[in-house]
């Protein structure tokens, strides 16, 4: 490839990467996330200033105990916003490909002369940049209230939310690439089901630890490798905390069982592999 | 002769067990504009979508502006209308033309340009900055058609290019693909409007059951031979003139005082003229007509093709 072809290649790909924005933004799908995460940030703010303000006021309360308390408070608030980010990572580009498949605006659109690769990764790059730009704009919203009405940012917020965004951007690559294949029902389905099976597996797993069952473990792990997004949630909110919380077992958020870094290397290898699955895919479709 | 704009051998596609297309072998030439016929579900869209890469065939070879098949290169001289253009509904009738003028890599003032002339021709220009959602049926087969010729390409591709237009949309259509045969440009038009393919078409072949089963030249060289049923009035004359017209062709008979026979060329036209006038028939009425493309159609079809 030439460096002008190159230029042309890029070029078309940030044309597919505007039209996708700019469609995104129209949508009522993103405006609905963006509604329901300014309640949750307005209710959010309004139960912290209350907890804050009693913790304050309880003078017999060692500083020690206040920090761990808000927390988890903040843990709680990232909790929410990962759930949110998730359902957003899925829904918002669910039917981007079949649905535009299905109304003849993709023969339009692969009749140009541009590689259907282009499409392909024109789209996701800008489902990720909204998607990881609505993680941001919340989570960074709940470390602002924190900030601002309780002094208080919990450790390791640079290594957590990085994380956070690895699984958004796991959770809108296999969104994108089912796609390529399976109408938007049975896609949005298919990938918050795979995500469900991850929530469940974990559960099943800090129990069986707690209890010291190692064939309960064994199935969270597999069920973590299976689908690594709540994976990558737990090993964020274990980072997000003080060794002291994390080794207690003191809240929901600081799990008996903290899943492996390597489980992150997984989680990347694991989002590569879907997306050139979907981009082979997209590839031989006839559309 | 130029190398074909298009070239398919064999051409197949089956999906799973069902054949959509058996075998497609055609060649289309430079500046022709031709006419791809066939009832409902005769395999034409999919025949077309193989043409532009969007489906892949199962078997046989093609060549698109000398490409093989999908080539995105080629892709770059290729128009394509879809059946019942769609595209987004926010975008307005501008909007819509500037974003496919980047895929074909256009820009700046030279798009700028090309989309006011395109929309002036398509007499969308008043409509530029309403939104798609807003545009009825012909406005919307009107922007994809302007969005279709975009680029100056070599080849388009109309599927049902009329559909849901009225007649001075259908005009409108028809003018369009008479200056792109001016220009030179091939137009392959998937159509079961007779009348429009008779209208425009240099050339049809018709399409059964994923089958090329007839072509037939409706212009330039070759339209000249087909049959031309001939309807003569002549003065009194005598019994052995019906006898001696067998010489130009099969069947003549006399009846409510015309007398009809088919001719196999044009030429025998004015031979015939000269043969009657010679013999001293009185001559007073002399009529051709080429059979109908609907007559051809429904010969070619066959009964089982004819509803109920």
């Amino acid at each position: 490839m030439t460096t002008s072809d190159r230029g042309e290649t890029v070029r078309r790909l940030l044309t597919i990467v505007q039209l996708t924005l700019h469609e995104a933004m129209r949508r009522r799908v993103l405006l609905a996330a963006l509604v329901c995460g300014a309640a949750f940030l307005v209710l959010y703010a309004t139960g912290f200033h209350f907890v804050e303000r009693d913790l304050r006021q309880n003078a017999a309360m060692p500083l020690l105990q206040r920090r761990l308390t808000l927390n988890l408070f903040v843990l709680a608030g990232l909790f929410a916003v990962n759930f949110l980010s998730v359902m957003t990572a899925v829904m918002l580009p669910v039917d981007t490909l079949s649905g535009e498949i299905t109304s003849g605006v993709m023969q339009t659109l692969a009749a140009k002369p541009v590689r259907r690769a282009e499409i392909l990764l024109g789209k996701w790059a800008a489902y990720l940049i909204l998607v990881v730009g609505y993680l941001a704009v919340m989570a960074g919203g709940v470390l602002l209230v924190a900030r601002a009405l309780g002094r208080f940012t919990p450790p390791h917020v640079a290594s957590g939310l990085p994380l956070m965004a690895l699984e958004c951007a796991l959770l809108v690559t296999l969104s994108i690439a089912g796609g390529t294949r399976f109408s938007a029902v049975t896609n949005g389905v298919a990938v918050l089901g795979l995500h469900g099976l991850a929530f469940i597996g974990n559960w099943v797993e800090q129990i069986g630890t707690l209890v010291g069952n190692d064939a309960a473990r064994s199935i969270g792990t597999v069920a973590s490798l299976l689908m690594p997004s709540e994976s990558l949630w737990q090993l964020a909110a274990s980072r997000m905390q003080p060794a002291l919380m994390r080794e207690l077992h003191l809240t929901p958020f600081s799990p008996a069982s903290v899943p492996s870094p390597a489980m992150v290397v997984w989680a990347a290898g694991y989002l590569v592999v879907a997306l050139l699955l979907g981009l082979r895919q997209f590839q031989r479709r006839s559309l | 002769m130029a190398e074909p704009v298009i070239e398919t051998r064999g051409l197949r596609k089956q999906f799973g067990g069902k054949v959509a297309v058996a075998e497609l072998s055609l060649a289309v030439q430079p500046g022709e504009v031709f006419g791809f016929l066939g009832p409902n579900g005769a395999g034409k869209t999919t025949a077309l979508k193989m043409l532009l890469g969007l489906i892949a065939p199962t078997a046989g070879t093609a060549r698109v502006l000398g490409a093989p098949l999908g080539e995105r290169r080629a892709r770059a001289r290729i128009g394509f209308l879809p059946e019942h253009f769609r595209f987004q509904d926010w975008l307005t009738g501008r909007e819509l033309l500037q974003f496919h003028g980047r895929l074909f890599g256009l820009r700046g003032a030279r798009l700028a340009v090309r989309i006011d002339e395109l929309l002036a021709r398509v007499d969308l220009l008043d409509a530029a900055h309403r939104r798609l959602g807003g545009y009825s049926k012909g406005m919307l087969q009107r922007i994809g058609l302007a969005q279709a010729l975009l680029a100056g390409p070599a080849l388009v591709f109309l599927d049902e290019p009329t559909s849901g237009l009225d007649p001075i949309g259908r005009l409108l259509v028809r003018d369009i693909i008479g200056e792109l045969r001016r220009q030179g440009v091939a137009v392959f038009l998937n159509s079961h409007l007779l009348g429009e393919v008779e209208a425009t078409c240099d050339r049809v072949v018709f399409l059964k059951q994923g089958r090329t089963v007839h072509e037939l030249a409706l212009a330039g060289p070759g339209a000249g031979a087909s049959e031309l049923t001939v309807e003569l009035r002549v003065g009194p004359h005598d019994g052995g003139l019906l006898e001696a017209l067998e010489r130009f062709g099969p069947g003549p008979f006399e009846e409510d005082g015309l007398i009809r026979l088919t001719v196999g060329r044009d030429e025998a036209l004015p031979e015939l003229a000269r043969w009657l006038v010679a013999r001293g028939v009185a001559l007073y009425e002399m009529r051709a007509q080429r059979k109908s493309l609907e007559t051809w159609f429904l010969e070619v079809m066959g009964d089982d093709q004819r509803p109920g």
